[in-house]
């Protein structure tokens, strides 16, 4: 019944989505505001948004009492599951993701209508109408070719469990910020298609779509160091970033956002960079979209292929294909049309911007080329696998100049500056990156990349507090702080990564009960290995004791799990954090014996100062949530002034 | 200004051919097989010990005796190597010569895999850390080379070896030994 009542929710959403889509061709037609059928836009959206959330609630609900009647749950659920897996397995398979992904699109096309009201109403229309194209398009997918809700008859006893490597926390939580991160690019798509059909690319445009996509980028950037956090401790290969194409997926729109981002806020404050605002708008989302269709079709082999259907795949690429194809002919037809914005100096805040916005955009053009090589060459009959060996220096022919021009951007002035005003700084950030470079080129022996690597984070983390020189901190607008913040996220997360690749040391042996291994700094001793079992899993465990530099000595217990339901071997990584970086203890399976005593396949890794690079990856995310607190609280207050502007004539007119 | 629109439509054009490329790849069928790179090359030098006692162990001169071999990795602890031995007993009797890699395997688990199972091998090395299977460039178990009488790698075939295989294998062996006569 509940998911009958879910099922029925949809398809009214989906209606109204129709009606939403209709109503604002009409009304951007007839520039007739909020008259007519126009009138019923945000309406529609804001019970859209109802209808959905309700339709989430219902499939929560089923998963929650293992409703098995439902084939969603007795293909993905089983009884004896905590609830937090129960509930998470909702949106941890193909279906319920999508019901996810539509009910968030449509929260954020209510919210727009309901509080949204700074652009011309025409724009909002168009805005509103895009927006429901897009949604409509995802009903179409969940109602004919993936329905959440369809039932099983008869019922089976028992569910199929969830995918065990999903069946972990922080994964569960990870597939939906990166989807929130998808949809608010969608809805900054919308506003892209919005400005470009009504031709009104103003600052006030960027400022309204900002938040969006500022919020995307924040949850982006959560989930991509959540998934390589996660990838880092549950494949147990002891690597962070391993250029596979799910992960290249999730970067991919993160490029984009960054740059779209950091035009935006060019096109808000100078009104300059119009149409590559709005080309990046569509570039962003499309992004997401090829990653999703990357992922959910299978057409690229990968270690996460957790959802993948080839079926799926052509109706995501029809979506595709009539979304993006769709956004660029439109583009192509009227972004002549948009007067170009302001000029300016290349020497200026904005040129450093629009450096930053060419080398991430080479970056990414980078990273689409090396995941699609594989497919292209396929075309071709012949089979090859692209790597980090492409990527990393590739990549970093671009990525590490961007990260040169970061350092000083935030100290140039709008409009134009001039060398002499900089000079100064720009001297202690280059003698500083100089000194790192020639310090650590010295004592030790490490690769190039590492090299720059270290130097450059050291510049950046200068660069990026530099610019709160001679300001008064107290009143400095969180805006900035946020771009200290995130500024300097970057240098520490490049420092971790630098750190590991040229420090890490790794060990691999086949230990017996009592040995005694050595790795970097690490003594650590293998004490013993008994079974064990949880609710859904058994495993062997090993029992060590680990000691820094003949310091106090510490435990860790390293498995290696066998799940049932469905069959599955999974690594449970031991890992000894300390402030200078992680012990990372994986245990392998039994090996030939020697003379009766068995030997147990052990790899260790001590990787120095690793967790920088999360740490930074939170601080990125945490300075986008300070600038998105300081836009929305400003957003407000000015709302407030302008109310209490308003009241005060009213009251005057009448006295 | 007409450069620029130039320059759009191209744009248009590449995510076209690149949604193009997608749909052509999509509608083909997906094989996860990944075939070896050392297929059409010389074996890789190795010696390995025995896997069971009463036989002998396998290196790579073994080979180049001029006569055309199958060249089977397997282990005790696969499943699917047991599902394929009675496919190997009826290429044996076909006349096919049959040599083996056991994969992290233990002397006594072998002899107890090859009483139940059979035994069509006249070689059998061990290969304790999957050394040998690494520098065949196979990925997994059962796996099986032909291997030719001057010890090139002429055919792989992955996964377990089935009843319509069986013809093909035999195949395979027949244009080893020819083209091996041929040169």
């Amino acid at each position: 019944m509940i998911a009958e009542l879910g099922l029925a929710a949809l398809w009214l959403a989906a209606a109204l989505s129709a009606l939403q889509l209709l109503a604002s061709i009409a009304g951007v037609r007839k520039d007739q505001g909020e008259t007519g059928l126009a009138a019923l836009v945000r309406p529609a959206a804001m019970l859209q948004a109802g209808l959905c959330a309700l339709a989430f609630a219902a499939l929560l609900y089923v998963f929650a009492v293992t409703d098995l009647s439902v084939e969603l749950v007795a293909r993905n659920s089983h009884s004896e599951k905590p609830l937090v897996f129960k509930l998470a397995g909702a949106w941890g398979n193909h279906e319920g993701s999508m019901l996810l992904w539509v009910t968030v699109m449509a929260l954020a096309g209510g919210l727009i209508a309901l509080i949204e009201r700074r652009l011309p109403e025409r724009t909002m229309l168009a805005t509103l109408g895009a927006q429901s194209f897009v949604g409509l398009g995802f009903y179409a997918f969940l109602l004919f070719s993936s329905n959440p809700f369809a039932r099983l008859n008869p019922a089976p006893a028992q569910g199929n469990g969830l995918n065990p490597l999903l069946q972990d926390i922080g994964l569960a939580f990870h597939p939906p910020t990166l989807y929130f991160g998808y949809v608010g690019l969608s809805v900054a798509f919308s506003f892209a298609v919005g400005a470009l059909v009504t031709r009104s690319v103003t600052p006030e445009f960027a400022r309204v779509m900002r938040p969006w996509v500022l919020g995307a980028w924040i949850f982006l950037t959560l989930g991509i160091t959540a998934g390589s956090y996660w990838a880092y401790y549950e494949l147990g290969w002891g690597g962070w970033w391993f250029w596979d194409p799910v992960e290249n997926a999730s970067l991919m729109p993160w490029l984009a956002a960054t740059a779209l981002l950091h035009s935006a806020s060019v096109l808000a404050s100078r009104d300059a960079l119009r149409a590559w605002t709005i080309m990046l708008g569509v570039v962003a989302f499309s992004m997401s979209m090829v990653g999703t269709f990357l992922v959910r079709s299978g057409i690229l082999t990968s270690v996460h292929a957790f959802a993948v259907d080839p079926t799926r795949g052509s109706f995501i690429l029809a979506l595709l294909t009539i979304y993006i194809g769709g956004a660029l002919v439109l583009f192509a037809l009227r972004i002549t049309t948009v007067a170009e914005g302001e000029r300016f100096s290349a020497l200026s805040r904005e040129g450093a911007l629009v450096v930053n916005n060419v080398l991430l955009s080479a970056v990414l053009g980078i990273v689409l080329l090396g995941t699609l090589y594989p497919l292209l060459t396929e075309a071709f009959g012949v089979r090859v696998s692209v790597g980090p060996p492409y990527f990393n220096p590739v990549g970093a022919i671009f990525f590490l100049p961007m990260l040169a021009v970061l350092a000083i951007g935030p100290l140039l002035r709008w409009r134009g500056d001039s060398l002499g005003r900089v000079r100064g700084p720009v001297l202690a950030i280059a003698a500083t990156a100089a000194a790192v470079l020639l310090a650590a080129w010295l004592l030790w022996d490490i690769a190039l990349l590492s090299l720059l690597g270290m130097a450059l984070a050291a510049a950046v983390a200068l660069g990026s507090v530099l610019p709160l020189r001679g300001r008064n901190l107290a009143r400095l607008p969180l805006p900035v702080w946020g771009m200290v913040v995130a500024h300097l996220g970057v240098a520490v997360a490049l420092f971790g990564m630098a750190a590991d690749s040229a420090f890490q040391e790794e060990r691999l042996i086949a230990a017996g009960i009592g040995d005694q291994i050595e790795v970097g700094p690490w003594q650590a001793e293998l004490v013993s290995i008994a079974p064990t079992a949880g609710a859904n899993w058994t495993a062997m465990e090993a029992t060590m004791v680990f000691s820094y530099d003949g310091g106090p000595t510490r435990m860790g217990a390293p498995q290696s799990r066998q799940f049932w339901s469905p069959p599955q071997q999974t690594s449970e990584v031991a890992l000894i954090t300390r402030w200078n970086g992680q012990l990372y203890v994986a245990l392998g399976d039994e090996t030939a014996s020697e003379g009766g005593q068995p030997r147990w396949q052990l790899r260790l890794w001590w990787k120095p100062f690793v967790t920088f690079i999360w740490y930074g990856g939170v601080l990125i995310a945490f300075g986008g949530l300070l600038a998105l607190i300081g836009r929305v609280t400003g957003d407000v207050r000015r709302r407030v002034a302008v109310r209490k502007i308003e009241q005060r004539r009213t009251d005057e007119a009448l006295a | 200004m007409r450069r620029l629109r130039w320059s759009l439509w191209l744009i248009v054009a590449l995510a076209l051919a690149l949604f193009a490329l997608f749909a052509v790849q999509l509608s083909r069928p997906k094989s996860d097989f990944v075939q070896s790179a050392m297929v059409g090359q010389a074996l890789p030098p190795f010696d390995l010990p025995p896997a069971v006692e009463a036989m002998p162990g396998l290196a790579s001169t073994d080979f180049a005796d001029g006569q055309p071999r199958l060249l089977n990795v397997f282990a005790s602890w696969c499943v699917p190597c047991r599902a394929e031995a009675p496919q190997l007993e009826q290429l044996r009797r076909k006349g096919a010569q049959i040599v083996a890699v056991a994969i992290r395997d233990r002397p006594e688990d072998v002899a107890a895999f090859l009483e139940l199972y059979g035994n069509p091998f006249t070689r059998i090395g061990s290969d304790e850390i999957s050394a040998v299977q690494l520098a065949l460039g196979s990925s997994g178990v059962p796996e099986t080379f032909v291997v030719d009488g001057q010890g090139n790698i002429t055919y792989q075939h992955i996964g377990d070896i089935r009843d319509r295989d069986v013809p093909i294998l035999l195949d395979e062996l027949r244009r080893a030994g020819t083209g091996a006569a041929g040169a």
